[in-house]
């Protein structure tokens, strides 16, 4: 308990002088490396187009209202594309996330050494890109349209649950599955009766938890030419017509509330 | 032997149904064969063209062995370094600012009207796509990382700002009870009654934000405001895929790199 003597009073501080020192030498380095970056930032940034944003917000905002609800007609179907998009790629996400997520949990993987490495760089790489890039890419290589939006959303969420699945498996009991193997039962009745119960509500929970998140990711696909509601809202900017543009602005808030209701619920249900 | 036993059927184990009621494991079962007969039957799909894209998804598969680092090497190391900056920025900016919100969005700190619409602002920065957000930011503040930093900010306070007001509201209120029987101010009630609580598990959210923060600095320049993203979105425009390639390769390099290095700081910190 670090206790200095002023005179004859005792004070309390949280910290010794060592620790104290230590903690404003980061803060020095942090503030540092702070002031570097952003000066870098600042010297590719136009200042006079920065200081003329309020009065372009002001600007937008009246060219906004009010919404331009004879368009709603035409949003439907981009609107089913992109609950499509959304559920079908979870659907792909999280049937090949399961034998990935076998494959890197340390207590069910095949093999440590090679096995679970590669696994673990499956993961790694399919969650660090973007579901935007794997849209672009798709689209160059399949050509635009609702299957690349299906395939971009599959391919960026098998990281996301092949993750939070392993992390469960790894978490079970293990007595149960003891149990289940002292009876004679062969490795895939092992999976089957001792780790699939026990893990059940955990990959449900990440499933609608997942197809929340996509709903949302989907909706912007369309900008690289993917299919859903992102293509009349890139086609609404281009063309400047912004009574559109928050018209879906209003419909994307309306299925991402009832999205996240849908998944809170449903997630309720579960646990 | 006793006769009674051999008379009885023999008994099968069956898994108990992971839904209980009959009916409503085949009404689950019959909406959702109904729900994927619509979808396929209405999405279309251009197979002739999707046949065609299948040597270039070749092409691009071949381009990582081996990516070609060096022909557009001073235009990845320029969009690299500025989403790093941006990164770095956008997150400390974030964080600070996220500090009022999230206290703010607090129900046992903050009074009742203060709440509501700190919990308004959080639910509402949350509700965009950063990209939506990014497409704006960058008509008002013109091309450039600023409009990307903007965007991640404001990302940023709607991530981290309502995981620190869930977690301030989920302390043990002995601790900060006891701060503030000491004759506390509000100051440092907040700063030794609450602050050490939320501490370790806000500096890892942190490190993680930061992770996305970079990520998404990947993408946000595809609309145009700053970073690695628009020399990728060029890279595909171009059909250059073996450079493509390399600032993929380049971004999950990095991104594995935070992952360890973050749990090597949090286990250094506790």
């Amino acid at each position: 308990m670090p206790v200095t003597l002023h005179g004859a009073t005792k004070v309390w501080q949280r910290h010794d002088r060592r620790t104290q020192f230590t903690i404003w030498g980061l803060w020095l380095l942090a503030a540092a490396g702070f002031a570097y970056c952003s000066a870098f930032v600042s010297e590719k940034t136009i200042w006079p187009f920065v200081l003329d944003a309020p009065a372009q917000a002001v600007d937008l905002g009246v060219r906004m209202v009010p919404p331009d609800w004879s368009f709603i007609g035409t949003l439907w179907k981009p609107m089913w594309d992109t609950l499509n998009m959304a559920t079908l790629g979870t659907a792909i996400a999280v049937v090949l996330a399961v034998p990935i997520a076998y494959c890197a949990a340390r207590n069910t993987t095949p093999s440590v050494t090679v096995v679970r490495p590669i696994a673990i760089f499956v993961i790694v790489s399919t969650r660090s890109i973007n579901s935007l890039i794997w849209a672009l890419m798709l689209v160059t290589i399949i050509g635009p349209g609702v299957l690349a939006g299906i395939l971009a959303i599959g391919l960026r969420s098998i990281g996301f649950c092949a993750k939070l699945l392993y992390e469960a498996i790894e978490e079970i009991d293990e007595h149960q599955v003891e149990a289940v193997r002292a009876m004679g039962a062969s490795a895939g009745q092992v999976a089957a009766y001792g780790i699939v119960p026990q893990v059940m509500p955990a990959f449900a929970g990440i499933s609608v938890f997942r197809w929340d998140i996509n709903i949302r990711e989907s909706t912007v696909l369309g900008l690289v030419g993917a299919g859903g509601i992102g293509l009349p809202l890139n086609a609404a900017i281009t063309t400047l017509a912004w009574t559109k543009v928050s018209l879906i602005l209003l419909v994307i808030i309306a299925s991402v509330v009832v999205s996240e209701w849908v998944s809170a619920k449903v997630r309720q249900a579960i646990i | 032997m006793p006769t009674g036993v051999a008379a009885t059927a023999p008994r099968v184990w069956r898994r108990p149904p992971a839904i209980k009621s009959a009916s409503l494991r085949w009404a689950i079962t019959i909406g959702v064969l109904a729900y994927l007969a619509a979808a396929f039957g209405t999405t279309e799909v251009n197979w002739h063209r999707v046949w065609e894209g299948l040597p270039r998804g070749a092409r691009f598969l071949s381009a990582f062995f081996p990516p070609d680092f060096t022909t557009r090497w001073s235009e990845i190391l320029d969009g690299m370094l500025e989403s790093l900056w941006m990164t770095v920025v956008a997150t400390a900016v974030g964080i600070v600012l996220s500090i009022p919100v999230g206290l703010g969005a607090a129900k046992n700190v903050a009074p009742a009207p203060v709440y509501y619409l700190c919990r308004g602002f959080l639910a509402m920065s949350r509700s965009f796509q950063e990209i939506i957000l990014a497409i704006f930011f960058v008509k008002f503040f013109g091309f450039g990382p600023f409009a990307g930093v903007v965007t991640l900010v404001v990302a940023t306070i709607g991530f981290y700002g309502k995981l620190l007001a869930e977690d301030i509201e989920d302390i043990d209120p002995g601790q900060a009870e006891a701060v503030r029987a000491t004759g506390a101010g509000w100051t440092q009630w907040i700063n030794y009654g609450i602050q050490p609580q939320v501490m370790p598990r806000m500096l890892g959210l942190a490190l993680y934000r930061f992770d996305i923060n970079f990520r998404e600095s990947a993408v946000v320049g595809i609309v145009g405001a700053g970073g690695i993203g628009a020399t990728l979105d060029t890279a595909f425009n171009r059909y250059e895929f073996d450079s493509a390639a390399a600032i993929l390769l380049i971004i999950i390099g990095l991104v594995m790199a935070m992952e360890y290095s973050s749990g090597f700081i949090r286990r250094w910190v506790n």
